[in-house]
């Protein structure tokens, strides 16, 4: 039979390839390799997929065409984070990971594909440096998962079972643990201070027993204020001998004290405004790190990338640690954590971040981020009825904005906006019922004082 | 043995013996090595003065307990020189653009379109924020929503969802279902999950982390397959599921596939297919057709979106109508007139991840399914096990490298041995894997635990490689086997023309010499 299919992505597809290569396997056929699935599971129907190849210049039109249905958040002035930050994005981060080495590399020995090993470790030193913590792990999923990674280690290192969250981490992220940590743990909230957000240190003290695994804490929260009592809270987890983990925005760390200075055993956080584009939510890193090498190695369950040496003197090498029964590979049905494929590219991206930031940009960067978040809650908590931030805490790129004074619902708050082309914080009355009607909002570098005014304008015309 | 123990007039004989290749070796520093005292980029600008005179330090409103004393100590170098590092850490990796990368079995590494991953750069899509109210997030949700619907044709099944965020993370999320649909009965009792030994490492683990006990069955000797008795024998009324890898990482179709379905349906257990293997069967296999239940596709392999240097990936996961109440919120939805995020599914798992998962995944499988067609994708599968098949007649024919299970026919992949030439002249896979890179292509995969054909090496040939690619692979399997036999010192002490020598394993083995960041080497080392 002739076969006449030829495509452009299948070198052999030229005319003639395929009878000569069946000749020399000796076949007749393709059908001949196929017999191996047995007849009556062969599918054999025709597919409602269209049936024919499209060319590149038509493909990309179409896509194209559908993309252009999108209005995105950069072409609105918008104000929402909540898990996925809009933040400039160096070029340099896009033309390295752009690199179709980096981009088409995947599993390769650590000869063939030293520079990608090399590139994670040093993003492990500089998560490291951040974070002040000795053992990083590569990039796993995203903040979530990272956070459930976090919880197991604590219950295999602890040998407990509950972990204590407080009950400003958001709903998304709590279904995320949960579904991470069952049947392993028993997770219980714990409460907090509704003026200041903060942990409400006498329940934690009640919660915190020899049962306690861990407590995780988020620091800024996912609600924007800043943990201001993590010594405290460390020193009450600690009496108990049970492990601090805490969850953070790495971009603050220029400003916040490393969770590893403050008596975190464990951190954890979502990478992704390292230099990622929030790209529907998809560009996310999960860091996870902790601070005692030694207690931790044997039960992190994700990849490391460790330094060695090689048989010539003055050459560095850098390959997976590869201890037997740490990770799923060795554990198979013994595991109670897993990994695989994760998002390596972006520890390559957060890398070159982070390099070309050095100590003094993500300072400035956290204070530029700041300074912008404050302009922004002095202006809107001038309007009316409008209470920014919420909470009585110092705060980092995102706060709390309460309308209840107002008598205006956040979602008509939102159409207002939307209307004159802004799109306000996201609506926490449907997570947070406590919180009244009240929204997320986010402010960073990219926006400027322009829009800040906007934004203020526009709030003060709608609920006035 | 190590270079080390050659003599320098040795190594340089080796290092200059002819290959065809030698990599690029910058002897490149750490970069922290490259660093200097007080040198900054200037990425991000100020603030407008009307904000820094109105807000003022702000950096005061941090309590001194929670404020940062001594600045991270990230490396310090100007952009032309972080551009330079990086540059040559890309030219040190070996990607599927850079040369013949058909020894990675299991990862079907494959051309990833480059107008792909353009696409996925404009604005249009990494501008988009996850949170965007319905009305204009439509292209992307109308993409998403039309990538499930082909996906769905491809397996049979009828609900996709996209969330999880890695192969192994679809095989939880599907341990999770699995769960869910039995907790949802009442059905307490089910708390056993069976899985092959030659399934992927997540179908053994996945199901244990999410609770089950796990129940690992071995490959038949003669057939390959788990066979019917041992399936018989694992399955009874505490069997919650079968979650397996078709076909195996071995190339082998398990035959009685049907028969294992149809037993673990019959005491009331859920099957899981793991379909990263899908690349030679795509439109020849419907996991629904045959009696899955959920499944899921690696759309950074079969479909293309590139693998990142490990990832971000996407495990598509696909459920039968009765399971989709138990899938990951939101669901996508179309009444025909819009594309909407339900998250109205009370028992539903929840969340397994972020958002939507890696959405750029989806727009670029989309694009590749495009631009192939359904004729486009069944020549694809072809090829793959066309591919794989030449490969597999011109390796059996080289001294020392045998095929395991040699009665069956392989698909996508197959797995082969170096026992006898272990045997013969010394050299095993490992020796063998770092002799091949310096001839100019990627090592190979050996084999996931547990180890059942000794000395393993599992290549694959997918869709993208071309009939001299496979002739140039044989070729240096060949060199390599010769110096097997010839000089086994040679291939000992590789490798030679690679980015670096013979790694020292024991800081990867050896926990108390394990160092996985700069500080803590420099605190060793100072």
């Amino acid at each position: 039979m002739t076969n006449e299919f030829v495509h452009r992505f299948i070198p052999n597809s030229s005319p003639g390839v395929r009878e000569a290569m069946l000749k020399e396997i000796g076949l007749e056929n393709v059908e001949q390799i196929y017999e191996e699935i047995p007849e009556r599971l062969r599918f054999t129907g025709e597919l409602d997929i269209p049936s024919w190849p499209v060319a590149e210049s038509e493909v990309a039109r179409r896509i194209k065409a559908a993309m252009n249905k999108n209005s995105t958040a950069g072409e609105f002035l918008s104000f929402l984070g909540a898990g996925c930050w809009p933040h400039y994005v160096p070029a340099l981060c896009t033309e390295i990971i752009g690199r179709s080495e980096f981009l088409t590399a995947y599993a390769g020995s650590d000869a063939a594909d030293f520079g990608r090993y090399q590139a994670m470790f040093e993003f492990q030193s500089m998560i490291g440096a951040l974070l002040d913590m000795d053992l990083v792990s590569a990039p796993v999923y995203d903040g979530a998962t990272a956070a459930g990674d976090a919880m197991h280690m604590a219950s295999r290192a602890t040998g407990r079972r509950q972990v204590l969250i407080p009950k400003t981490c958001s709903p998304d992220r709590l279904a995320t643990i949960r579904n991470y940590c069952d049947p392993w743990l028993e997770i219980e909230q714990v409460d907090y201070d509704r003026q200041t957000g903060q942990i409400n240190l006498g329940d934690l003290k009640d919660r915190v027993s020899v049962e306690t695994a861990a407590v995780y804490i988020e620091n800024p929260t996912y609600l924007g204020f800043i943990e201001t009592q993590c010594e405290e809270i460390a020193t009450i987890v600690h009496s108990k001998d049970a492990l601090l983990i805490a969850s953070v925005n790495p971009l603050s760390l220029g400003l916040l004290a490393p969770p590893g200075e403050y008596g975190a055993d464990i951190a954890c956080g979502e990478g992704q405004p390292l230099g990622m584009h929030m790209s529907f939510g998809g560009a996310t890193l999960g860091i996870l790190a902790c601070k005692d090498a030694e207690r931790f190695l044997g039960i992190m369950p994700s990849f490391l990338t460790a330094i060695s040496t090689t048989s010539v003197s003055g050459e560095y090498a850098f390959s997976y640690h590869t201890l037997p029964d740490r990770m799923v590979y060795s554990t198979r049905e013994k595991a109670r954590s897993y990994t695989g494929t994760s998002s390596w590219l972006w520890g390559i991206s957060a890398a070159v971040y982070l390099a070309l930031l050095g100590p003094k940009g993500i300072r400035t960067i956290g204070e530029h981020n700041m300074q912008k978040a404050y302009y922004a809650m002095e202006l809107l908590s001038g309007i009316k009825g409008v209470r920014a931030p919420a909470f009585a805490a110092p705060h980092f790129n995102e706060f709390v904005v309460n309308f209840d004074a107002t008598d205006t619902r956040v979602s008509e708050i939102n159409q207002g906006l939307f209307d004159q082309g802004i799109l306000g914080g996201k609506n926490l009355s449907g997570e947070f019922p406590d919180l009244g009607q009240s929204a997320l909002y986010c402010v960073t570098e990219t926006h400027d004082q322009d829009g800040i005014h906007r934004l203020v304008e526009a709030l003060k015309n709608i609920v006035d | 043995m190590t270079v080390e123990s050659l003599t320098l007039a040795k190594r340089q004989e080796y290092e200059q013996t002819e290959t065809g290749y030698h990599a690029v070796r910058w002897h490149e520093p750490v970069i922290y090595e490259l660093s200097r005292q007080g040198f900054a980029n200037e990425v991000v600008s100020e603030p407008e003065e009307g904000i820094r005179d109105r807000v003022g330090d702000v950096t005061l409103h941090i309590p001194d307990k929670v404020r940062r004393k001594a600045p991270p100590d990230l490396p310090q170098l100007s952009e032309p020189e972080i551009m330079r590092h990086y540059l040559r850490l890309s030219q040190q990796t070996f990607g599927f653009d850079s040369g013949i990368s058909l020894g990675l079995g299991t990862c079907t590494m494959k051309y990833s379109p480059k107008l792909n991953d353009q696409l996925v750069a404009l604005p249009k899509f990494s501008e988009l924020h996850p949170l965007q109210p319905e009305n204009t997030i439509q292209g992307i949700l109308q993409i998403m929503y039309e990538l499930g619907n082909w996906l769905c044709e491809l397996s049979g099944m009828d609900e996709f969802s996209f969330q999880p965020r890695g192969g192994s993370h679809g095989v939880y999320a599907n341990a999770c279902i699995m769960r869910a649909y039995h907790r949802s009965r009442g059905d307490m009792k089910r708390d056993e999950v069976i899985t092959s030994a030659v399934s992927h490492p997540c179908n053994a683990g996945c199901p244990s982390a999410a609770g089950f006990k796990v129940i690992q069955l071995f490959p038949d000797k003669e057939t390959g397959d788990i066979g019917v008795d041992a399936l018989k024998a694992a399955v009874s009324e505490r069997t919650a599921g079968l979650m397996i890898t078709t076909p195996y990482d071995t190339g082998v179709f398990d035959s009685q596939i049907g028969e294992y379905i149809r037993l673990v349906h019959e005491v009331g257990g859920l099957v899981s297919l793991d379909q990263a293997n899908f690349n030679g069967v795509m439109t020849r296999l419907r996991a629904g057709d045959v009696g899955a239940d959920l499944m899921h596709f690696n759309l950074h392999k079969t479909f293309s979106t590139p693998h990142g240097s490990c990832g971000p990936g996407t495990g598509a996961i696909g459920v039968k109508k009765e399971l989709k109440r138990f899938l990951p919120v939101p669901v996508l939805e179309f009444d025909g007139y819009a594309y909407r995020l339900n998250y109205d599914f009370p028992d539903s798992i929840g969340k397994i991840g972020s958002f939507y998962g890696v959405a750029m995944n989806a727009v670029k499988a989309y694009a590749w399914i495009m631009s192939l067609g359904a004729e486009g994708l069944r020549q694809a599968a072809e090829w793959a096990v066309i591919n794989n098949n030449y490969l597999i007649k011109k390796l059996v024919a080289i001294r020392g490298i045998d095929i395991a299970w040699p009665n069956r026919r392989k698909l996508q992949e197959a797995r082969f041995t170096l026992k006898q030439m272990r045997e013969e002249t010394g050299v095993g896979t490992s020796d063998f894997n770092l002799r091949v890179t310096d001839y100019g292509i990627q090592s190979y995969f050996t084999s996931h635990e547990p180890v059942i054909v000794p000395e393993p090496v599992t290549p694959e040939a997918s869709d993208s490689v071309s009939r001299a690619d496979l002739d140039r692979f044989v070729e240096v399997f060949r060199r390599v086997s010769d110096e097997a036999y010839k000089n086994p010192e040679i291939v000992k002490t590789a490798p030679h023309r690679s980015v670096i020598h013979k790694t020292d394993e024991e800081p990867l083995y050896d926990a108390s010499k394990t160092i996985v960041t700069w500080k803590a080497y420099r605190e060793k080392h100072d």
